[in-house]
């Protein structure tokens, strides 16, 4: 009897101190999480109709030249820092074998042809989206962004910032082989 | 003083010229309270505290114009929120939705509410119960009986007293 009591008073004694830990352990986790990464809603959907010009020839490209191989959608600008960081790494993609879409976000079009001049052009084509409007169907809030589509236009997964990024490098990659596992 | 109220006058005026408008016409009143109202609630996503009506971001222009636009096409507020959600999700909106995936963020605070007043009802009973008295030791309670007997003993020695002054007398 009495020494529930006592184990009862112990428990009273140290709630606090239960409920202080429990308190640190989840603030710790939040302090974990980027709250600029925001989940998008696109995933799992088909991309935004769009219809925009190319930058360095003539033409348009259409969400439905997106479709018949999985791409990445890669969202850059001569004004993004970070772009001109993870430039390298897309390179790489489009050497192994990926195919990479360019759209120019918000760019003055000599701006753009000057940085791709200097770096290299890595994209199988670039689409200009000069005003943002496009961007914002694509749920785009800044650059770089990347979206990888599969074969049926299907929207798979959103790297936010730089794929060079290893996290993101790593999600990426696994991204793209979950879609091709799905589609042998 | 005056110099400190001159500051603060500059400073408030300052944040005034900040906030960034453009000059964008509407068809009606209505349309325009609709926009001022849809810019305070959704959030500019580059700058996660600030509203799309008070940030200078370039996204935060772009959806301004966007808003515009779509109310001058006749959408509704509803359907202008819609549109923002599909695009940026939930996120967009400084006060989230109720659904099954947020019902813990509406609800944590009346749980811990309630939380807070059992124990503080447990505390406030603790306090006023006075506590039981403790069962008596066979030792006190035969001091007691022993204290009866002896209150009894000297009664009865009284009245044999009384009785016998009566007799004599």
């Amino acid at each position: 009897m009495t020494e529930i009591k006592q184990n009862k008073s112990m428990m009273q004694r140290f709630m606090p101190l239960i409920i202080f830990g429990l308190l640190v352990v989840l603030l710790a986790v939040g302090l974990t999480m980027d709250p600029r990464l925001v989940p998008s809603p696109l995933i799992g959907k088909p991309v935004p109709t769009f219809e925009l010009p190319l930058l360095n020839k003539e033409g348009v490209f259409s969400d439905k030249d997106l479709k018949g191989q999985i791409t990445l959608v890669n969202v850059w600008a001569s004004w993004c820092y970070v772009c001109r960081q993870e430039h390298e790494v897309v390179t790489q993609l489009v050497r192994s074998g990926l195919r990479v879409v360019g759209f120019n976000y918000k760019d003055k079009k000599p701006d753009a042809m000057a940085w791709l001049q200097q770096l290299g052009n890595p994209y199988e084509v670039v689409v200009v989206d000069s005003d943002g409007r496009a961007a914002i169907d694509w749920g785009v809030y800044g650059a770089p962004e990347s979206f990888l589509v599969d074969q049926q236009g299907i929207i798979r997964h959103k790297v936010i910032g730089a794929v060079s990024d290893q996290d993101n490098f790593d999600d990426l990659m696994a991204a793209i082989k979950k879609v091709q596992g799905n589609n042998l | 003083m005056k110099i400190l109220f001159v500051i603060t006058l500059l400073v408030f005026q300052l944040s005034a010229w900040a906030a960034p408008m453009e000059n964008f016409k509407f068809d009606s009143a209505e349309q325009e309270k609709i926009f001022h109202k849809l810019s305070e609630e959704l959030r500019c996503l580059v700058c996660q505290n600030q509203a799309i009506a008070e940030s200078n971001a370039d996204l935060a222009k772009d959806l301004r114009k966007e808003i515009h636009g779509m109310l001058l096409a006749g959408d509704t507020e509803e359907q202008i929120k819609e549109f923002m959600v599909d695009r940026y999700g939930d996120y967009v909106l400084y006060d989230p939705p109720f659904k099954p995936m947020t019902w813990l963020l509406w609800f944590a605070p009346i749980v811990v509410f309630a939380i807070g007043i059992v124990f503080a009802r447990r505390f406030i009973l603790q306090q006023n119960t006075t506590p039981a008295p403790d069962e008596l030791s066979s030792e006190e309670l035969q001091r007691i009986k022993d204290l009866q007997m002896a209150v009894k003993m000297s009664d009865q020695n009284k009245k044999n007293d009384d009785a016998n002054q009566e007799s004599q007398s």
